[in-house]
């Protein structure tokens, strides 16, 4: 099993690297084109085109045999599809341009209704007499098995075609997939460029329409790019990954469907498609869910740190001296935390060496924990402080992570800030215990 | 000597847009879904000032710029810019659409964004370059963005969404701008923003065109007023036309508006 599968990945034979060479183009076309489709919304138009190619394909079967041809001749299916799909596409349009139906509605009538009728013709091809028939079933989950030389080279130059015009066509595609009325008022023919898109993207799924089949092709435009957003904001390297993950995802796909004959090859692409969507959801490092879960993990502990931080320093500041309990009592009433958030509070801090307490007695300050206990508390007050003095232009600037608040407003802002204080009933913190150099270290 | 005589004539040509309206509009229908949403507009608006655009919800506030920017069909009517018909005068047209027509989430940076004011000069299939990065970063600096310059536009407030989208058609540099309600939503140092730079166009002779909501300011931002519902109602400069008159005429019976207006105008009168 295993050493078949690496036969079939080190692209040994001369059918598999055929077989392969069309997939991984494919894949690569897909991803590529995919990222506009995505980007202009407009996947589910597609989705319908894929689907209403079916009767186009059955219809191209039936009158080819009618007049006497074998009806498998690949081309003529396609020509099929193709007609059939953009029938499909132009009744979505029409529904949702001239009746009050929603283009949601439009695409379910129009997928389902052609659908439905290619399936109608499939049926009735299948009854004919003589075997010759058989061979349509692979339209609809895909079959890599049979693609020979001149398809996967078509599908080859399909996909060159839709790297050099993604290439050149780069700046002109970005300007009207993010802003179509800003490219037409500024000159641009955005009507012709949506044409050129869905161009591509028609001919991807037309062309992928055998081997990863007609209910699934739309999975290569859509979830490269989608796993793709997770690990970037940068356009171009969107399109570079999505290509990536749609020729990897090809690859392995159909090299899996080599050595398992009965697994539609278009739907072990999809699945390990789907794979790598998954795991880009999760770990991506952009907007990877685990990532910020992370993120707002650490925000949260800081909070907590910071907020423990100043109620102790304030604590210290008022002069008053307890025992453990009473200090405790204190600290959870000023914040209104739980026993457990005020035990978990203390531990963080303890652990770091910023806190630390003889047993029975109350939690004092280290030397570096001091000193950014003071630096919190002096930057709460002066956001506090300005806040209150500059509402106009405050919220867009505030900064609670940043270590020193100069660094954001400026030093002689933050002195105006300093000076403002009083007038505020608050007071610069000074040092709680003998502790002079605030840079000596701490969390910060 | 006869090549100097020969150039006359082209630098004649330039100045030509200085005497002609900077928009003229002539019978303008616009229908969505049979229903006319603009009704034969009439405008003739000189140059080098700053025209508000008001009106109720649905009067066509939006329509009428998608309409003169050739953004939606036209029943009817001619749009001409300096005097000549619009296709032929893009270049020296600057729009500012309304941030929420947008998908913030795009991938994109703000100095991205911005430098998509300057595709148009350079021109099909070629790059963006450091030089035109440079200028989008000056646009940026216009409107008070340039620390933001590098950050994704989907953790950008509303505010500097609005700013960043103000700094694009800055960088567009052209003669006569429409904005699609610059004002709504946006935090104050935005309007200060947005102000500083109405200001500094009006006085380098540009013309903009402004969809606004807020009566109480019109007095303060515009030189020039378009009260708008389906038709125009009255059009002129400011204290001509921003009348408690024209206002009913425009907003019909909304008492509560039109007490606010009113208080508006005394305002201005003070």
């Amino acid at each position: 099993m295993i050493t078949q599968l690496l036969r079939v990945l080190s692209l040994a034979d001369y059918n598999t690297r055929v077989v392969m060479f069309g997939t991984v183009t494919l894949g690569i076309a897909g991803g590529v084109a995919g990222v506009f489709l995505l980007l202009r919304r407009r996947a589910l138009l597609v989705d319908a085109v894929s689907h209403a190619s079916l009767p186009g394909v059955a219809a191209a079967f039936l009158l080819a045999v009618t007049l006497g041809g074998s009806g498998r001749s690949l081309p003529v299916l396609m020509l099929g599809a193709l007609v059939s799909g953009l029938l499909g596409m132009g009744c979505v349009i029409i529904i949702s341009r001239f009746t009050r139906l929603s283009q949601d509605a439009a695409l379910g009538i129009v997928l389902s209704v052609f659908f439905g009728f290619g399936a109608a013709l499939l049926g009735i091809i299948q009854k004919m007499r003589g075997a010759q028939a058989a061979g349509l079933d692979g339209f609809i989950f895909g079959k890599t098995a049979s693609m020979i030389r001149s398809e996967a080279l078509l599908i080859g130059i399909a996909a060159l075609v839709v790297i050099v015009l993604t290439a050149v066509l780069f700046k002109e595609l970005r300007l009207f997939t993010f802003d179509p009325d800003f490219a037409a008022g500024d000159g641009w023919p955005v009507q012709r460029l949506d044409l050129l898109l869905m161009t591509l993207v028609v001919a991807v799924t037309i062309l992928g329409l055998q081997a990863v089949g007609i209910i699934l092709i739309i999975a290569i435009l859509i979830v490269p790019p989608a796993a793709a957003r997770f690990w970037t904001d940068n356009l171009l390297v969107m399109v570079l990954l999505s290509a990536l993950i749609g020729a990897l995802g090809a690859y392995f796909g159909t090299g899996i469907s080599a050595i398992a004959p009965r697994l539609p090859a278009g739907a072990v692409i999809v699945t390990v498609l789907g794979a790598a969507f998954l795991f880009s959801l999760l770990f991506g490092s952009s907007r990877g869910v685990v990532r910020a879960a992370l993120w707002s993990r650490a925000v949260n502990r800081n909070t907590l740190r910071q907020n423990l931080l100043r109620a102790l320093f304030e604590y210290e500041e008022s002069g008053v001296r307890h025992g453990m309990q009473e200090q405790l009592q204190y600290l959870q009433s000023v914040r209104g935390w739980t026993v457990r958030e005020l035990r978990r509070a203390i531990r963080m801090l303890a652990r770091s060496g910023m806190i630390y307490h003889v047993s029975g007695q109350p939690w004092r300050f280290s030397e570096t924990g001091s000193g950014a206990a003071m630096r919190v508390t002096r930057n709460h007050r002066l956001w506090e402080v300005y806040l209150l003095e500059h509402a106009d232009v405050a919220p867009s600037q505030v900064d609670q992570g940043a270590d020193f608040i100069e660094h954001v407003l400026g030093e002689t802002l933050v002195a105006e800030l300093e000076a403002a204080l009083p007038r505020f009933g608050k007071a610069l913190p000074t040092s709680v215990h003998s502790l002079s150099n605030a840079d000596h270290g701490g969390g910060g | 000597m006869r090549l100097q005589t020969l150039s006359l004539p082209e630098e004649r040509f330039k100045p030509a847009t200085d005497q002609k309206p900077a928009l003229h509009v002539r019978d303008l229908t616009v229908a969505y879904d049979r229903k006319p949403v603009l009704w034969d507009v009439d405008l003739d608006v000189p140059p080098s000032l700053v025209a508000g655009i008001v009106g109720p919800n649905g009067a066509g506030k939006s329509t009428l710029i998608k309409a003169v920017l050739d953004l939606v069909p036209h029943a009817s009517g001619v749009v001409e810019i300096f005097g000549k018909p619009y296709r032929r005068q893009r270049r020296l047209v600057g729009y500012v659409p309304q941030r929420e027509s947008v998908d913030w989430d795009y991938p994109i940076t703000a100095l991205e964004l911005v430098a998509m004011g300057l595709y148009r000069k350079i021109g099909w299939c070629k790059p963006v370059t450091a030089p035109h990065r440079c200028r989008a970063l000056e646009g940026l600096a216009e409107v008070g963005m340039a620390a933001l310059a590098h950050r994704q536009i989907s953790r950008l407030s509303g505010g500097q969404q609005q700013r960043i989208f103000l700094a694009r058609a800055l960088v567009q540099d052209a003669q006569i701008y429409f904005m699609d309600e610059p004002f709504a939503g946006v935090d104050a140092a935005t309007e200060k923003a947005i102000i500083a730079i109405l200001q500094r166009l009006r006085e380098q002779g540009k013309t903009v065109f402004v969809v606004h909501h807020d009566l109480e300011s019109v007095r303060h931002y515009f030189d020039y007023l378009i009260m708008l519902n389906m038709r125009v109602v009255a059009a002129g400069p400011v204290a001509d036309v921003f009348t408690s008159e024209n206002l009913r005429r425009t907003y019909g019976g909304r008492l509560t508006l039109l007490d606010r207006a009113v208080d508006a105008i005394g305002q201005g009168t003070h």
